[in-house]
Order: structure tokens, then C-alpha cells, then sequence
């Protein structure tokens, strides 16, 4: 197992620029997980990685070991892809034992890691059988499998669970982190799906436009977003932005939306005037008669053990997540009470989050 | 059959009455373009003067004549020094024997045959191969003007070979190559490598680059997973393709009948030549086309699955 450390990476495609400067170092037996919609340069940076595509500029390290212009064959990488790519012509054996092949590995040996392999993913009741027919789950083991038997020094994987249907994807998010918490595979995980990079991986990096916007633990990524897009794009509902005019001078612990006080974080740097978001989770908000924060209840959705409550308010339509209990009529005027700990503040024009006392240390990409 | 024909194409199952005409027009169209095999086949058993009564005889006696002097050069003799003759060692001598001649040897009908055997599956081979090779290429890699010289791979084809069959003549008599094997055999391959080239390209399109790429992570070269992944998934196309340049190969005349005239002779040009020999010997000649048709006719019936799916562009991929 090893360590993978990325180095400026950027992947032109003729004028496109798929992958901008990126760095960031996946530790030995880490779980990255490269967050992001589809076009933002995370499946190319992954392939990079793997060897299947050729960095423009920037270094690739494996174990310290420069291989940015090395075969993807001499990298030693494992990589799952998202339509799994079993080999059709081969049967589920000698599709988890065809990397061995390539390696000289004696026929009783590769019986013998097969089958260990087989045990561990509990497909070894399957090894003789065409992967043509197989199941969707049994098609990502077989991948899986593939993958693992050569035990190689990094897992790479291209949304590998895209494919299967809402239901079995949650069964197989908790497989492959019981996989990794067995075998400890320094992983990259490539997704579209917040929920599954916060429930399998140790660290995240959220890519948009081919820049990574923000390299942390999901729960730095949730509670310290370094910037809008990421506080927009993780968390369901999204974050929401209140907008505000104003400058801010570091020390400050208040701002004022429409001119009503808000308690924030003590305000780290000093920024001029322009247009500000207050950035607050739905899970943040609550109901208070007494707030001069109001607004008019403009629909619900019931979830069972909460509700999400939108409100109009005079800096735009507000998302709550409350208590089921309590039920609301539409056009209800309601007071709105902000956890001021857990509140964010953004620059509208660039996006960034701005320092403040609890996310001081958040890292930008 | 029955699992190639149960996807998508037809959104409305078709009624057993549109089932009964189609079928009634297959089997009417069959039975049109299997008359004239009928014809040679039955004008192959025939004897001379059955095989040109009018109107055609469909009752007659069955002989082996036809196959006799297909096989055979005859010289004609006195009956006299027939009868001084040892007895007929067999069928042919017999019939022939019938005729007021004797066996003088065999005929070149087998070396033709060989000929035809050799230069049509060589060049059946090469065109493949190297369409494969160049197919994979144009699929995969980014080939500089790849458009264009795919039009001038194709443009090869726009006009009718016998066009360029001087140049090609004097061409092939410069470098020695006229009445040679290999002299035919590079030339249906070139004829054939545009038509292997377009046709694979289209099959290796279809398959996902993720196959090799998969196979190049697992530890091989690009090569090695080219040969191991890539064309196990092509043979459909493969076999498709190999049917059609060995139908061109095998019946090619014009450019046959010009380069060659002894020891490379394939049968298309041999064949009318066995007319000639002692009046006109119909069955002779239609044994000979019959005997023609066999290597075909097996050929298409051994790889018949493949080309049926192939023909359909792997549209019926899994």
C-alpha cells in the first residue's frame, strides 16, 4: 500500500483545460473520494493517475516514486471502472484472475487468490459462470475482485456504483468501506454523489471546473465550506445564501441582513464592500416568534422524522429542517433563529468563504 | 434465431398473417436464386447430349461422365485398339472407353482448384489482418488525417479493378509477378484491405476502450490486450468480413484471366477452358463450377452465425 502525491497536475484538451494545476497527497490506506458534477475534471484526474491519460504538466508520485510518464501497466494501480469492463469472453474466474496471468503467477496460486478473493467479496459460488448474466451486484464484486487479487498498491474507482439501482448502492457503499476498513487500500473514489463520498471517504476533494475547490474530511467539507459552491453543492437541501451589502473589518462577530443584527463567527480578515452571503444550513435554522428575522411560510415536505420548511424572507427563500411535530400553514409568517456558531459568510463576487474564527484553518485548493 | 430476433427493431409483434407472406416471400426468393445452383448441379450429372436437349431434361439418367472429363485429358482412338486393351480399371475409364477414348492423364482442374485455394484464403488472411490492425488504429489513436485517409482507403474502391488493369499488368510483368501465387495474392489483398478496413472499423467502434484499458491496468501491453481482449470481442466482425473478401478472392475473373495463364491460373479462368476440349462439354464445365462452389458453401455455413450477426453491424450487441 502506498501513498499517492499529485503535483500541479492540469490536463489540457485542446483549448479545454479538463484539470487546472491541481495538487493534493492521498496518505497510505486513505479514502479519497474526488467529489464533483460531471465535466469537473475528476474522472481525468483519475485517469491520470491510473495511466490511461497524459498529464499536460505537473508530476505524479507513487510511493515517491515519479511515475507521471509511466504505463499504466507498470504503475501497479488497480482501477474499478463505471461499466466494469468485465472481460465478456471470459468467465467470472478468469476475469479476477487475469491480472495474475499477467504477472507470471503460477496456475495453483492463482486458483488459490482467486478463490480467497471470491471469499471475500461472498461471490466464490459464482466463479464458474459468464459474467454476461450476472446481476449488477455481482458484476461490481466480480470489478471488485479484479481489483483486490493482485492486491496492488492503490484503488482507483470511476463511479462504480453509477450503474446500480438507489436501493442496492446504499448495500454497496457500506460493502466497500467494510472492504477498505479490511484491507486498508490507499483509495481514490471518484463520484457525483455527496452521499456517498461522506459515507465512505476519509477525505474529500470537491472539483468543479477542473479546480479542486476544497481538500478536507467530510466534516470539515460540510461544516466549513471554503466556498459557495462547495456549500451549494453538499448538503440536501443546500446550504442557503442570504445576500447582503456590506464591507466587514476583521474582529467583527455581527453582520446586518436588511437590517436586523446577526451573531456570526468573529470575522478573521478584512473585506471590502460588495455583495455578501450569509451562508446557513437548513439543520441550523430555527422557528422563534420572537426574531425579527420573518418571513412566510411558502410550502413543506414531510420526511417522516423532520420537514423541510421553506420560507420567503426578504433575502430570498429560505430552507428549514425542523421537527415534524409541528405543522405549517402557507403564507404563516414565521420568526427565523440562526445557530450564529455554525453560520458561514462568502464574497458573492469570487465565491470564497471568508476566514473566520471556526474555519480559520479551512485549506483552499 | 429466436434470441436474435426478439429485441428492439420491431416495437408492434408481427401477426401470424404478415408472418405467413413474409415467409412465403423468403422462400419464393430462395427458391429463384436456387435454381440456377439446381441447374449446375443437375447439368453436372447430366450426359452431352441431355444437358443440351430442349426442352431441358428434369428426368434423365444420372452419369458421371461430366465429373469424368472434368478430371481426366482423353485422346480418341480406334475401337480397334480399345478392344486390344487391358479391362477397364474403373468407372471413368469405362465411360470414357464408351466414347472411342482413353485417359491420356489427369486434368489441371485440381492444381487450378489448389491455386484458387491458396491465393484466395492467403489473400483472405492478409486483407483481414492487416484491417484489423489498421481498423484498431483509426478507432483508437488520434491519426493525423485520419478522415482523409480513410476516403483514399475507401476511393480504392470507386472504380471497377479491370480500370487499372493494364498499369497492373505491366506493372506485374516488370517485377515478375504475372502468373505467380503471390503476385495474386497481393493483389486481392489490396483490393480487399479497404473494404476490411471500413468494415472492422465499424466493429471495433463498438467495443469500449474500457476493455483495454482495463487490461493494460491489470499488467499488459497495449498489444498484448489488443490480442487478448480486443479480438475475442471482434470475431463476429472478423468472420463477417473474412466471408466477404473470400467471396471477392474466390470469384474474381477479369484481373485472373489476365495474369495468369499457367502454373498461378486460378479455376474462374481455367473452368470456361475445359469447353474447349472435345466439343462442348456442359457437364464437365458444371462439375467443375459445382466442385467450385464447395469451399464457399462451407465456409459460409461454418462461420454462418457470425456473419448473420455480423451483418446486422453489432447492432445486436448484448
Amino acid at each position: 500500500m502506498s501513498e499517492i502525491k499529485i503535483v500541479n497536475l492540469r490536463k489540457q484538451f485542446g483549448d479545454f483545460v479538463a484539470v487546472e494545476d491541481s495538487s493534493f497527497t492521498v496518505e497510505d490506506g486513505e479514502f479519497l473520494a474526488l467529489l464533483g458534477p460531471s465535466g469537473c475534471g475528476k474522472t481525468t484526474t483519475l485517469r491520470m493517475i491510473a495511466g490511461l491519460e497524459l498529464p499536460t504538466s505537473g508530476k505524479i508520485y507513487l510511493d515517491g516514486e515519479d511515475v507521471t510518464f509511466n504505463r499504466a501497466s507498470a504503475r501497479d494501480i488497480a482501477f474499478v471502472f463505471q461499466l466494469f469492463a468485465l472481460y465478456p469472453h471470459m468467465n467470472v474466474f478468469r476475469n479476477i484472475g487475469f491480472p495474475l496471468l499477467s504477472q507470471g503467477v503460477a496456475k495453483a496460486e492463482i486458483r488459490a487468490r482467486v478463490e480467497e478473493t471470491a471469499k471475500l467479496l461472498r461471490i466464490d459460488h459464482i466463479l464458474g459462470r459468464s459474467v454476461s448474466g450476472l446481476a449488477g451486484g455481482d458484476r461490481q464484486r466480480v470489478a471488485l475482485g479484479r481489483a483486490i487479487v493482485r492486491r496492488p498498491k492503490c484503488f482507483l474507482m470511476d463511479e462504480p456504483l453509477g450503474t446500480l439501482d438507489a436501493e442496492f448502492r446504499e448495500v454497496m457503499v457500506h460493502e466497500l468501506r467494510e472492504l477498505h476498513n479490511r484491507i486498508h487500500a490507499t483509495t481514490v473514489y471518484v463520484t457525483h454523489d455527496q452521499h456517498e463520498a461522506m459515507a465512505m471517504a476519509d477525505k474529500i476533494a470537491v472539483m468543479n471546473h477542473g479546480v479542486i475547490e476544497q481538500y478536507g474530511t467530510p466534516q470539515e467539507i460540510y461544516n466549513r465550506p471554503a466556498s459557495m459552491y462547495v456549500a451549494d453543492f453538499i448538503g440536501s437541501p443546500p446550504m442557503n445564501f442570504m445576500r447582503f451589502n456590506s464591507g466587514l473589518k476583521r474582529g467583527t462577530r455581527s453582520i446586518f441582513l436588511d437590517g436586523v443584527e446577526v451573531a456570526v463567527p468573529e470575522m478573521g480578515e478584512d473585506v471590502a464592500p460588495g455583495e455578501m452571503a450569509l451562508g446557513v444550513r437548513p439543520e441550523h435554522i430555527r422557528f422563534s416568534d420572537r426574531s425579527p428575522i420573518r418571513g412566510a411560510v411558502y410550502g413543506s415536505e414531510y420526511l417522516g422524522t423532520n420537514q423541510i420548511v421553506a420560507v420567503e424572507t426578504a433575502a430570498g427563500i429560505v430552507k428549514a429542517r425542523v421537527s415534524a411535530d409541528r405543522s405549517f400553514r402557507l403564507g404563516e409568517t414565521v420568526g427565523l433563529e440562526f445557530s450564529s456558531a455554525k453560520l458561514a459568510v462568502f464574497d458573492c463576487a469570487s465565491g470564497r468563504a471568508i476566514a473566520s474564527s471556526p474555519n480559520a484553518e479551512t485549506r483552499h485548493g | 434465431m429466436s434470441s436474435t430476433n426478439t429485441t428492439a427493431h420491431s416495437v408492434v409483434e408481427p401477426t401470424p398473417t404478415v408472418k405467413r407472406i413474409a415467409g412465403a416471400i423468403v422462400i419464393l426468393y430462395a427458391l429463384v436464386t436456387m435454381v440456377p445452383l439446381a441447374w449446375i448441379f443437375l447439368t453436372s450429372i447430366k450426359s452431352p447430349p441431355d444437358s443440351i436437349s430442349y426442352p431441358p431434361k428434369i428426368v434423365f439418367t444420372p452419369t458421371l461422365e461430366g465429373f469424368c472429363n472434368l478430371f481426366t485429358t482423353r485422346t480418341r482412338q480406334t475401337p480397334d485398339y480399345i478392344q486390344s486393351l487391358p479391362a477397364p480399371t474403373g468407372t471413368c475409364d469405362e465411360i470414357t472407353r464408351s466414347r472411342n477414348m482413353v485417359i491420356a492423364g489427369p486434368s489441371n482442374y485440381w492444381p487450378r482448384f489448389g491455386n484458387s485455394l491458396v491465393i484466395a484464403f492467403g489473400s483472405t488472411f492478409l486483407a483481414v489482418s492487416l484491417g484489423t490492425l489498421a481498423a484498431y488504429g483509426f478507432s483508437r489513436f488520434r491519426v493525423p488525417l485520419a478522415d482523409d485517409l480513410l476516403f483514399f482507403i475507401l476511393s480504392t474502391r470507386m472504380m471497377p479493378p479491370i480500370a487499372v488493369a493494364i498499369p497492373i499488368y505491366l506493372m506485374y510483368r516488370q517485377f515478375g509477378l504475372s502468373d505467380t501465387a503471390l503476385g495474386m495474392i497481393l493483389l486481392y489483398t489490396a483490393v480487399n484491405v479497404s473494404l476490411a478496413v471500413w468494415l472492422l472499423k465499424g466493429f471495433i467502434d463498438e467495443i469500449p476502450r474500457e476493455y483495454e484499458e482495463a487490461a493494460m491496468i491489470d499488467g499488459y501491453t497495449r498489444l498484448q490486450a489488443f490480442w487478448k481482449v480486443v479480438l475475442p470481442q471482434a470475431t463476429t466482425g472478423i468472420a463477417a468480413t473474412a466471408i466477404f473478401c473470400l467471396i471477392f478472392a474466390w470469384n474474381e475473373y477479369a484481373f485472373a484471366v489476365l495474369l495468369t495463364s499457367g502454373s498461378a491460373q486460378t479455376a474462374p479462368p481455367f473452368i470456361p477452358t475445359i469447353i474447349g476440349e472435345g466439343g462442348q462439354d456442359w457437364p464437365a464445365v458444371a462439375a467443375g463450377t459445382a466442385i467450385f462452389l464447395v469451399p464457399i458453401l462451407v465456409f459460409t455455413i461454418v462461420l454462418r452465425k457470425q456473419l448473420l450477426r455480423g451483418i446486422t453491424f453489432g447492432a445486436v450487441r448484448k
